[in-house]
């Protein structure tokens, strides 16, 4: 038996395994490294920009204009008491934080962030995406349901209800825009976009995906799963510590996954807004942040805006308005397709 | 014409259906908030930054002299007996020139409530609270004011208090 092992594992370290393996573990590095601290500082643009529209100015005293605050914040948490409640299943309660951590940095794989600069560029992209980020709602059911306490599971089944119902109509517009590009790979629906973004024709889907990613990430004004004043915190409510450092990391990655998500459907990724010299100049990875934050942005707006919905209302718009609306779009990109073709302008 | 009995309404619902459909009102929320993000904001950074203090505002305890240096205590006690939360303690004994001075003026700045009551009983004007409020302590020891302390507070913002005295003077 052991003589089975060495020698299997003097055959797989060879040196162009352990190059390949090194290069595997880099271009790891290279995604999840500034994915993570683009997360630390989405808490901290979210707490600015959401300090400004109440004329207050947010973090200001840790460091210059408060940009350590995330650092901070995390040095906090890690310090904190890891609190595991006596009635809970310990298990369950100690896996689920990484249940919704994980799948939200996994879906970084497959996105382009510039052109060629994807760590898989799949053919079916855009459906890896759809389940890995789905994912996450078994995490969130499973702090619900092992937290053994009210709130925490009356949040997850919020939480459940609302993500499944909010994926039929998110699925059902990304399909149109997977038939106006007529491919599932997310860089070639980004080729497509050369000549026009799709948010451009296809602009009544884009707002419904706007408000679509709202209710899947849990953000505002559908944040029913920890509304706050119903429910104390929702499913994080018995988490502390790093466990609850997690819900957090996991929760702002999905944001920021989804905001990477609408500009590669709608907003034509690493693209420039017109191919003209000056802007042509510019790295795509540029435009392709850029893009994503002015999402960010619009999540953080709208939830400095609205008030929170009541559970009916958003179940009410999202399978009464959103489900037909989608459908019907659905069916109308059908039909231009059918006649004029795919919508791929200047490829 | 019976026909276009109700057609106003129905317009108006149509409206009505219109406006939601467009999220009108949302989009007028969200100019709101954009406007916001750009406006003065209110917050003051306070270590920082203060506000402007009232003369009237009753801060931290001080002991007066007259410009000569006699301290204006003539140990009446009217602010002890005036004080609601028994905060202050008097003790006095003539002094060796005759005069009625106190040997012992502590305040007790834990159970003081900041009323100005010792202030407005005073026939002296000895004490006085001043506008300092930033004497926080990590011990409730150095929260008991002696005399000397007081004095000394006296010393410090003589001026500041004279200013305040002066300029409140008018409503007494």
């Amino acid at each position: 038996m052991l003589d089975l092992l060495t020698l299997y594992a003097t055959n797989l370290i060879t040196w162009d395994n352990t190059l390949t393996l090194a290069w595997i573990v880099l271009t790891c590095l290279l995604v999840a490294v500034p994915v993570l601290l683009g997360m630390a500082y989405t808490t901290w643009f979210e707490r600015k920009v959401l300090g400004w529209m109440h004329l207050r100015h947010g973090p200001m005293y840790v460091g210059w204009f408060g940009l350590l605050q995330p650092i901070a914040d995390a040095v906090k948490l890690f310090f904190k008491e890891p609190f595991v409640p006596e009635g809970s299943n310990k298990l369950m309660f100690m896996l689920a934080p990484a249940m919704v951590f994980v799948p939200s940095l996994l879906a970084w794989a497959v996105i382009p962030v510039d052109k060629g600069w994807v760590v898989a560029d799949v053919n079916l992209g855009v459906m890896y995406l759809l389940a890995v980020s789905s994912l996450s709602v078994y995490g969130i059911l499973m702090a619900g349901w092992a937290s053994n306490s009210k709130y925490p599971f009356l949040g997850a089944v919020r939480s459940g209800a609302q993500m499944v119902s909010y994926e039929v109509s998110l699925g059902l517009i990304i399909l149109s825009v997977v038939l106006l590009a007529g491919s599932m790979n997310l860089s070639a629906i980004v080729e497509a976009q050369q000549g026009m973004w799709f948010a451009i024709p296809a602009f009544p889907a884009f707002v419904m995906f706007l408000v679509s990613i709202l209710a899947e990430t849990n953000r505002h004004p559908f944040d029913l799963p920890e509304a706050e004043a119903e429910l104390v915190a929702g499913y994080n409510v018995e988490y502390s510590s790093m466990y609850f450092g997690m819900f957090f990391l996991g929760e702002y990655i999905a944001m920021i996954t989804m905001s990477a998500f609408t500009a590669i459907l709608f907003l034509g990724g690493w693209l420039p807004p017109v191919s003209v010299v000056p802007l042509t100049w510019v790295p795509g990875v540029v435009w392709f942040a850029l893009k994503v934050v002015a999402i960010l942005f619009f999540m953080v707006w709208a939830r400095g805006t609205l008030p929170r919905y009541r559970y009916d209302q958003l179940m009410r718009l999202g399978w009464k308005i959103f489900l037909p609306l989608s459908l019907v779009w659905l069916v109308a990109t059908a039909f231009y397709v059918k006649m004029y073709g795919n919508m791929v302008w200047g490829g | 014409m019976e026909i276009w009995y109700g057609v106003g309404n129905k317009m108006k619902n149509l409206l009505r259906h219109l406006k939601q459909f467009l999220l009108l009102d949302m989009l007028q929320g969200f100019g709101i908030t954009l406007a916001n993000l750009f406006r003065k904001k209110y917050t003051l950074m306070y270590p920082y930054e203060t506000t402007p203090i009232s003369p009237r505002f009753r801060g931290e305890h001080a002991l007066r002299r007259y410009p000569n240096g006699e301290e204006r205590c003539i140990a009446c006690k009217l602010c002890e007996a005036v004080c609601p939360a028994q905060a202050i303690t008097i003790e006095a004994e003539p002094r060796s020139d005759g005069s009625r001075r106190t040997t012992r003026y502590d305040i007790d700045m834990v159970k003081c409530i900041y009323c100005g009551l010792c202030e407005e009983a005073c026939p002296v004007d000895a004490i006085v609270e001043g506008p300092n409020m930033e004497f926080a302590a990590e011990d409730r020891k150095t929260l008991v004011y002696t005399k000397a302390k007081l004095l000394a507070n006296g010393e410090r913002l003589e001026p500041t208090l004279a200013e305040r005295l002066k300029k409140d003077g008018g409503y007494r």
